[in-house]
């Protein structure tokens, strides 16, 4: 393994300008001239707009103009499109009301935005959005998803009965039925994922300009700057794409909530182009909470029939998924193709059935949150076996390992539509419980019950799908999009190579990583490799970074294109050498007559061919550089096993959570100190999930978690160290062997944090305990067994 | 406008401010020093977090004028002239500290205020405890702590930086 190849633990080179401050957000270009937008949002969940009256504002100081929803319209200004479309049941299309940048008559959700003020500074904006008078007439409001199905609900869009945006199912329900009916045990349970609001820390932001010849930049917070691009460009302001230039420099975390197009981008952008001068929007903590996309929020309920030993027959499940109240850019994919064809999980039932209904509700749209339906499926899986353990006698590991697909069984195909091309799930399981010291534990909850604590241990085994793809399967389910990755290798003629990708780093370290798999590739030193990200004037269309689809995909283009180099370098090599193309090998940056000592180096090679004095010019075009477009045969399959361990206080009900293990295979690891973050970064947000977040609205609609101080976001004291180990097994449809590790963490740990809790709560016989497992929820637990406990 | 005069990274500056502009708008707007970031408006995250006469505080909690005759040390003013990375920076970095680096200026400046009032040394409860004020989304932490205890060998003079 080379010094900084793929395996090795190189240092993030993004890390000099981060820790110095010379990091790039949006938030930090200024443009000369610039001015400020402001949006004035709802304060309303659901009301019916009377009339606007933007005179004060236009006239406040400083102001430069006043823009509504009325303006926008009038001007052609098209609504937010849609990415994905759902089918129903009955095979007609999902609903697909329409999302106006700026509210058009009726504001559906407390942040719809209503007008912008833009004005010489940020404050002066600001004052003058107070301004603006708004005649509202409040309307009756739903946001939990079971009333908004209810009968009589109020409708959040006129046209759409019964708030169903889509009912969708998948799966073969005679054969669940069949197999239900001749299990010896059903086990049933009911389930809540609650929503999450993703929280990157650096606020969404946008900033646009048009120069004298109508050309449009707009630098903004986005995981994907060709998608905006396309959609804003050619839905929403119809500009010629060749005539819109997109940034997206250094990015602050997105987590899913930075892949959408937002109203501010196509605000800001528009704006610029009415007023000729740089417009910047910056979201404030507390319009991120009112205006990202959201997580989750999921009702289900689930059952699973199993026989006399134990295997598992088959399951049923029926989901109600809130869509918020408008439908964000991917939000129907997320309950449906991203969830419920991972039911199987990483078990052979034979049999599932799904159906999942999609719900409009006057609260923040959902969408992709990290993990985005993986998440919630896992959760629903690893809860119900745990219940099934339970329920049976059966111990709930043994459950596990007699329903596991077994490793000789791959490729393997599911009953809902996924084939699985590789893992190994004991080897995860059996590492996992080695680290944790699965063993051992009763002595430590006995040692624990000592101190007057209860101690319980969880395991997941979980599944995940990643680098959703192929395009043309995608396609028939729906998605408005191809899933592939780009990447151009430019050599230089020394040698040096820059390549442009179109995936996007906001934290992933992919201009390190990146960088190790070239000089692997093509043996350059690492430090003469640049990568460039996140600018369409620079990177051919890309699909952007989502669905930890980073390495497997967009490192797969890499590859390609850089056999692309290689094959070209050969024929370059066996010009120069006077040899035949088939005789050169490469290897470590060399390109030699096999068998003989006759040897051109990359660099060489490059020279030849930007300086094609000495060159096979009739064959071969001068230069060195090649584009591939990467379109992944398969989704990959990361899995593998987390274990937690946590420690309750009868007394105040908080729970600690004083081990985690995760060992994950993610395939093939280019940077074992980047995996390992992410895992924990994932782990993170899903023990955040488990204990701690939640984004609840009261029953009309109004966000009562509308700040850090309602929000409980993990804060360090509330973490413990988290072990993680990696054991991989190979994708065997990409050239990198790579399956994706950006969510692994997300989705494989909220099930093992609540299986301990239940572990730790089992002498009350408590079968279920829905996120987040607050102190207050548990406290109410066990002051209700307490009577029992002290009869004992 | 009122004026106010104070020292920056060792260097004096005087600048024209509104009333109502905070201290971390004087750093990012006026001085252009866009290394202290802006994470929240409750003054919850630590995103905005610099030393102010050697004392770590919120950027965002203050406002400019209060910061008159101050001296204030921010993430661009901590590497030596000549690049050297402080042993904060540093750890930050041989411990994959960071990710997308949002919460990092922040973190590093509390961070090092942490381990200077710890002298006698600092636990790793004490440490997740020091970093109550600071929010990351990225890391879960565990980096940061290690990092931070790295550091702490290195500026307690226990350990030389390289070795670390
Ligand atoms: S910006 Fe100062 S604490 Fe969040
Ligand atoms: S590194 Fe992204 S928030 Fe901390």
């Amino acid at each position: 393994m080379a010094k900084e190849g793929i395996g090795a633990a190189v240092r993030r080179r993004e890390d000099s300008r981060f820790l110095t401050g010379q990091g790039h957000y949006v938030d930090d270009f200024n443009r000369p001239g610039q001015l400020y937008a402001y949006i004035r949002r709802s304060d309303r969940p659901h009301a019916r707009i009377r009339g606007i009256d933007v005179s004060a504002a236009r006239n406040a100081p400083g102001v430069v103009a006043v823009y509504t929803g009325e303006d926008l319209a009038a001007d052609g200004v098209g609504g937010l499109p849609c990415g994905w479309q759902i089918h129903n049941k009955d095979g007609s299309p999902m609903a697909e009301p329409p999302h106006p940048v700026l509210a058009l008559g009726k504001v559906r959700h407390i942040g719809d935005p209503i007008a912008v003020v833009i004005a010489e500074s940020k404050a002066q904006a600001k004052d003058a959005a107070e301004l603006i008078a708004i005649d509202f007439e409040d309307l009756p409001a739903v946001a939990d998803v079971r009333a908004a199905t209810a009968p009589g609900a109020p409708r959040v869009h006129d046209d759409v009965p019964g708030n169903v945006c889509y009912d969708w199912h998948i799966g073969d329900l005679a054969a669940v039925e069949a197999a239900f009916a001749r299990a010896k045990h059903v086990v049933r349970l009911d389930l809540v994922n609650n929503r999450l609001i993703p929280n990157a820390m650096e606020p969404r932001a946008a900033l646009a300009e048009c120069d004298v010849t109508g050309n449009y930049t707009l630098y903004t917070t986005s995981q994907n700057p060709h998608v905006i691009r396309l959609l804003m460009g050619a839905f929403v302001l119809h500009l010629p794409e060749h005539r819109l230039r997109v940034v997206a420099p250094d990015v602050g975390g997105g987590f899913g909530s930075k892949i959408y197009h937002y109203a501010e981008e196509a605000i800001v952008t528009w704006a610029a182009g009415k007023l000729r001068r740089p417009v910047k929007w910056t979201a404030e903590r507390s319009e991120s909470f009112i205006s990202d996309a959201q997580g989750r929020d999921h009702v289900s309920h689930a059952e699973l029939a199993l026989d006399e030993e134990g295997n598992f027959l088959a399951l049923r499940v029926s989901t109600l998924a809130n869509l918020g109240a408008y439908l964000s850019t991917f939000a129907p994919s997320v309950p449906t193709y991203l969830y419920a064809t991972l039911l199987a999980g990483v078990y052979k039932t034979p049999a599932i059935y799904a159906e999942v209904k999609a719900v409009f509700t006057n609260t923040v749209p959902v969408d992709a949150y990290r993990g985005a339906g993986r998440p919630e499926a896992a959760y629903l899986l690893e809860r119900l076996v745990d219940v099934a353990a339970m329920e049976t006698g059966i111990d709930r590991i043994a459950l596990r390992r007699k329903n596991f697909i077994p490793p000789e069984a791959f490729p393997y195909q599911t009953p809902v539509a996924l084939q699985y091309d590789s893992g190994n799930y004991e080897m995860t399981l059996r590492e996992a419980l080695k680290a944790a010291d699965y063993e051992g534990f009763e002595a430590r909850r006995a040692e624990a019950r000592r101190r007057g604590k209860l101690r319980g241990i969880g395991i997941s085994t979980y599944l995940e799908a990643c680098g959703i793809a192929p395009s043309k399967v995608v396609g028939q389910l729906g998605a408005r999009a191809g899933l592939y990755e780009v990447a151009t290798i430019r050599v230089h003629p020394t040698g040096s190579v820059t390549v442009y990708t179109g995936a996007h780093s906001h934290g992933q370290g992919h201009e390190t990583t990146f960088a190790q798999i070239v000089a692997d590739h093509l043996g350059v030193p690492y430090e003469q490799v640049e990568i460039v990200h996140g600018d369409t004037a620079q990177v051919p269309f890309g699909m952007g970074t989502y669905g930890s689809r980073s390495l497997a995909v967009g490192g797969s283009a890499m590859v390609k294109a850089m056999d692309k180099i290689i094959a070209k370098g050969k024929k370059i090599a066996a010009y120069l050498l006077e040899a035949s193309a088939e005789d050169i090998e490469f290897a470590d940056g060399v390109f030699r007559v096999a068998g003989t000592d006759k040897t051109k180096t990359l660099g060489e090679i490059a020279f030849a061919a930007y300086v094609p004095h000495n060159y096979p010019i009739e064959e071969l075009e001068p230069g060195l550089e090649e584009t591939a477009f990467y379109d992944p045969k398969n989704f990959t399959f990361p899995g593998g096993c987390h274990v937690c361990e946590v420690e309750i206080d009868p007394e105040t009900g908080v729970t600690r959570v004083v081990n985690f293990v995760a060992v994950d295979d993610v395939g093939r690891v280019i940077n074992p100190l980047i995996v390992e973050g992410q895992v924990q970064g994932g782990v993170a947000q899903g023990i955040g999930q488990a204990l701690l977040e939640h984004a609840v609205y009261d029953a009309n609609g109004q966000l009562l978690s509308g700040s850090f101080m309602d929000y409980t976001m993990p804060r360090a004291d509330n973490l413990p160290s988290i072990t993680v180990g990696t054991e991989s097994t190979m994708c065997t449809h990409n050239p990198l062997g790579a399956k994706g590790c950006g969510e692994v963490g997300a989705i494989g740990s909220p099930p093992a944090v609540i299986n301990a809790i239940v572990d730790a709560l089992k002498e009350f016989g408590v079968k279920h305990v829905d996120m987040p497992a607050t102190p207050e929820k548990i406290w109410s637990i066990i002051e209700a067994h307490r009577p029992r406990l002290a009869a004992e | 406008m009122p004026q106010v005069s104070l020292k920056v990274n060792g260097k004096k500056v005087t600048v024209e401010v509104e009333p109502r502009t905070l201290l971390v708008e004087l750093l990012r707007e006026k001085l252009g020093l866009t290394g202290t970031h802006i994470g929240c408006d409750t003054s919850q995250c630590g995103a905005c977090t610099v030393h102010l006469n050697g004392d770590s505080v919120k950027s965002c909690t203050m406002l400019a004028v209060q910061a008159e005759g101050a001296e204030v040390l921010t993430i661009e003013g901590l590497a030596r002239p000549d690049g050297t990375l402080h042993p904060m920076q540093e750890m930050f970095r041989e411990h994959h500290a960071l990710q997308c680096g949002y919460c990092t200026p922040g973190m590093v400046m509390s961070a090092i205020d942490l381990v200077n009032k710890h002298p006698e040394g600092l636990t790793e409860e004490q440490i997740r405890e020091g970093l109550e004020g600071n929010l990351c989304r990225c890391t879960g932490y565990h980096n940061i702590v290690k990092a931070i205890a790295a550091a702490w060998e290195i500026m307690h003079g226990k350990k030389a930086a390289r070795a670390a």
